[in-house]
């Protein structure tokens, strides 16, 4: 569990077990049977709907083939218990089992795809085995009964006992995202639904965690669908794997409130009662008019709570408290020495090349930053600047060259790998996760370098010092000034504790103030000894932090050496100013 | 299976592809416009391909204002009417619900609003489906034209190989051709058609270019009813409909407009051609209940080797 999450952990379980023991008393007391089916599909529905928030709420990884799971996990039972006469009581769990398989057959090809494509590729799949089922002729398939013993079988003639078991199962479902949420599970999925990137960058392997989202998802969802087939004694391939089934989740979280914990609980408590109400009494005036009102009821009340149910109340009656600052010090980890530019390359790269179709961006670039220097990389617009970063940190596969990192071959690796060997990298345009605290988005770059929860939170708190954020902490990135923006993405790269930093024109748009202090965070960065390339438009930000420049233009390098030598460098004057302004200087 | 009956039914399959390719084609760039170009996932697009069928069967048959042009040509003319008066539904819809949750309203959020576009859709889509349901009855019905009987033939081509050419499709198919043509001009070289793509790619620079980007997004989810409606018109003259008709063809619709590549007209197109294709092949060599699952497998077999569709482009600057 993270650090700092006791209280919300606390107050979560309270009121699931209030929730719990409210529910199964008020249920006991519905005598009625179909009331008593509303009873138990809710809890279904619900850990269905829970299934469906951790991998598209939380990890925004918005599926429309959810019912994949949820009829892999009612064909299962059925099948089970037809063919081996498997108890369900044995079957969901295997259903549960097969959720989790099915969740790694699908995901490990489907995870090449993203936004739409994802989402779009993940409805082809329940739609083309609902067709297979048909071919294979399980249209209809019937639980056998068994009167001797039917509990053992998971059969009750009194219906409150199917809403314990489904009460149930949706307790353990969410428990199970209580878990996710409150650990760099959940952090990580968060990062990962607002900027992929980003994520990749602080060192988090987007796809594992993706997977991981998937796979515990499937399982909840092959249970829901498990259960569900118990309940309603017959499955066919439309009521499990259809468009509508996927449709369930997706509309009762979104309904109730997307990436939160009771976000689906809300909706299916509120949208499973309406629909089988009136289904039941509306249906019978007048043939249709349940759908029309279940469809006006939907679209009326997402447009008057547009976030969901449950965001939009919290925000309206429970504001969030005002986030309280770090205390004012806090002990650096390590004395620093100053240290200064040595001639030891920490970063040797040689020949690197990139072509895009027939523009060399990049092409045969060679330099070197030693350890505790500050390289600044300057050129034109297009001179292949942030190419060779993205070159650099994996984002971009580069046609030719080498690049080491003390010794260490640095391409062909991913970007999480290449964070991991100890580079840490901001971005040109700011890439934050902008409904997270600053803290938070800082300790994500801490977990991405792999540390315990302990050793994170207190990473990014140092972090958080060292570029003078402290006071921000618990300010949500979205409403951060750009300056503050700059600093977050600073510190979120130095709390995975790396060994160079590549900054990709971290000054870009600040006013003279604020560029300074920005550039006094990076002089006391390279005082600890830090070693920084880092691009830049300014130069005469630039003439004061940089130990050496390096010069790009058209992709190669133009010049090197340290600013005096590269500013009054012929070729770099022309690349920058032109031939006519050279030979009105030299007349 | 003797070569002649087989190049027979190949050949058949492959025209028969063909033809009802165009058709899904032009459904599809329907879809395109609205869901490629300007972002908004729109789960009712089904409906509005019904709303299309039905509104060119009110038109032709019965007592309808274009009986008098006989079953001939009433049916096409009807099916291209069907076009504006969906439009203006569409362009209603937007006014009314989609706006509220799509455009510069929700540009910059987390999920670029599609999580309230998902629910307002499908609460629209519950509504049109059982509302029409309530109003159009619950027989299924067609637009007769005795076109739909009668094919011409080609050949034959070997030995006794002939190709059947049915005339209604054919037709259809024309006027689907002809439709999607004349989207492509106005959308590439008139005025309008480039203000509707500039506020579609880009609804903050456009408003700052002075274009007023509301009344295009309404014109563009007007213009994207009102193709696939006329895609529901033209098929109306071949099969027979009820108003749940819809869901059976948005999840081609999407599989198309992937296929081709997100944000590209043409590619929505021939993505809708491919689906056609896939549809008449497989039957050659599968039993009818895995035609459908045939769609969706050659779908993710196409995404997976080409992430990006068949025409679309990806870039990311980091």
């Amino acid at each position: 569990m993270r650090i700092g999450t006791a209280e919300k952990l606390r107050r979560d379980l309270t009121v699931l077990v209030a929730l719990t023991v409210v529910y199964l008393g008020v249920a006991w007391f519905v005598p009625n049977s179909y009331y008593q089916l509303i009873l138990t599909l809710v809890p279904i529905w619900a850990a269905f709907g829970v299934s469906w928030n951790i991998l598209s709420g939380y990890g925004g990884q918005l599926s429309f083939g959810q019912a994949s799971f949820f009829g892999i996990g009612g064909y299962t039972v059925t099948l089970a218990l037809v063919y081996w006469n498997l108890t369900p009581w044995l079957g969901i769990p295997l259903g549960v089992v097969m959720g989790g398989v099915a969740a790694v057959v699908i995901g490990t090809p489907t995870f090449r795809l993203r936004g739409h494509y994802f989402a779009l590729a993940m409805l082809a799949y329940p739609l083309a085995i609902l067709y297979f089922m048909q071919y294979f002729g399980f249209q209809e398939v019937s639980l056998p009964m068994h009167r001797d013993e039917p509990a053992a079988f998971l059969e009750f003639a009194d219906p409150r006992y199917y809403t314990i078991v489904a009460v149930g199962l949706l307790f353990v479902s969410v428990l199970a995202c209580i878990a996710v949420e409150n650990s760099r599970f959940g952090l990580a999925l968060l990062a990962l639904r607002q900027n992929e990137l980003a994520a990749e960058a602080a060192g988090i392997d987007t796809r594992t965690w993706k997977m991981r989202a998937l796979i515990v998802s499937g399982m909840i969802a092959a249970g829901a669908g498990g259960l569900y087939a118990c309940v309603q004694l017959v499955v066919t391939p439309d009521s499990v794997f259809g468009m509508l089934v996927s449709a369930q989740p997706v509309v009762m979280t979104l309904f109730g409130g997307v990436a939160s914990l009771w976000g689906p609980v809300i909706g299916a408590a509120f949208l499973v009662p309406l629909s089988k109400l009136l289904d039941a009494y509306a249906g019978d005036y007048l043939r249709g008019i349940q759908g029309v009102v279940y469809g006006a009821t939907v679209i009326a009340i997402i447009l008057a709570a547009p976030d969901g149910l449950f965001w939009t109340f919290r925000d309206r009656f429970f504001r969030p408290k005002a986030p309280e600052p770090l205390p004012a010090a806090y002990p650096s980890a390590r004395g620093f020495a100053a240290a200064h530019a040595s001639p030891i390359a920490l970063m040797k790269v040689e020949g690197l090349s990139k072509s895009f179709g027939g523009l060399r961006a990049v092409s045969n670039v060679s330099f070197t930053i030693g350890e505790g220097e500050i390289l600044g990389i300057i050129g034109p617009n297009g001179a292949g600047k942030t190419t060779l970063f993205n070159l650099l940190n994996g984002v971009l596969p580069s046609d030719g060259g080498t690049a080491t990192l003390g010794g260490e071959a640095m391409l062909g690796k991913k970007v999480h790998q290449i964070c991991h060997m100890g580079v840490g990298r901001t971005f040109q345009v700011v890439r934050s996760f902008a409904r997270l605290p600053l803290l938070d988005n800082v300790i994500v770059g801490a977990y991405g370098a792999g540390l315990s929860d302990q050793e994170a939170a207190d990473a990014a708190i140092r972090a958080l010092h060292r570029t003078g954020l402290a006071e921000q902490a618990g300010v949500p990135a979205g409403q951060l000034t750009n300056k503050q923006l700059r600093l977050m993405e600073l510190a979120r790269a130095l709390a995975g504790q790396p060994r160079l930093l590549l900054l990709d024109e971290t000054l870009a748009g600040l006013g003279r103030e604020e560029c300074d202090d920005v550039l006094n965070v990076l002089h006391r960065l390279r005082e600890e000894g830090m070693t920084i390339g880092i691009i830049e438009h300014t130069m005469h930000a630039m003439m004061r932090i940089a130990d050496r420049f390096l010069v790009l233009d058209h992709g190669a390098v133009l010049a090197s050496g340290t600013p005096r030598e590269v500013v009054e460098d012929r070729s770099v004057i022309e690349a920058y100013l032109g031939k006519k302004w050279l030979a009105k200087q030299d007349a | 299976m003797d070569l002649e009956t087989l190049i027979e039914s190949v050949l058949n399959a492959l025209t028969a592809g063909i033809t009802i390719g165009c058709i899904y084609g032009l459904m599809c760039i329907g879809l395109g416009l609205i869901f490629g170009i300007m972002k908004v996932v729109n789960f009712a697009q089904g409906e509005l391909l019904m709303l299309g069928m039905f509104a060119s069967f009110y038109l032709v048959t019965g007592g309808g204002v274009l009986a008098f042009l006989g079953p001939y040509i009433g049916p096409f003319v009807g099916a291209i009417l069907a076009g504006p008066i969906v439009f203006v539904f569409g362009a209603m819809l937007h006014k009314f619900l989609i706006s509220r949750v799509s455009g510069l309203r929700t540009a910059g959020s987390i999920d670029d609003g599609h999580f309230g576009q998902l629910i307002v859709t499908l609460g629209i889509s519950l509504i049109l489906q059982n509302g029409g349901m309530i109003v159009f009855g619950t027989i299924p019905v067609t637009v007769r034209t005795p076109l739909s009987s009668s094919a011409f033939l080609i050949g034959p081509v070997y030995g006794d190989a002939t190709i059947f050419l049915n005339k209604a499709k054919l037709v259809a198919c024309a006027v689907a051709i002809i439709t999607a043509l004349a989207l492509y001009f106005v959308l590439e070289f008139t005025r309008v058609g480039k203000a509707l793509r500039a506020a579609a790619d880009n609804p903050t620079a456009a408003t700052y270019m002075g274009i007023d980007v509301d009344k295009y997004y309404r014109m563009a989810f007007g213009l994207g009813s009102g193709i696939t409606a006329i895609a529901g018109g033209l098929m109306a003259t071949y099969l027979s409909f009820g108003s749940f008709i819809g869901f059976d063809y948005v999840i081609i619709m999407y599989s198309g407009v992937v296929l081709g590549g997100i944000g590209s007209i043409m590619g929505a197109f021939w993505g809708g051609m491919t689906v056609g294709l896939v549809q008449q092949m497989s039957a050659l060599v599968l039993p009818p209940q895995l035609q459908n699952a045939a769609i969706f497998i050659v779908f993710l077999l196409i995404v997976m080797l080409r992430p990006q569709g068949l025409f679309g482009r990806s870039a990311e600057r980091a």
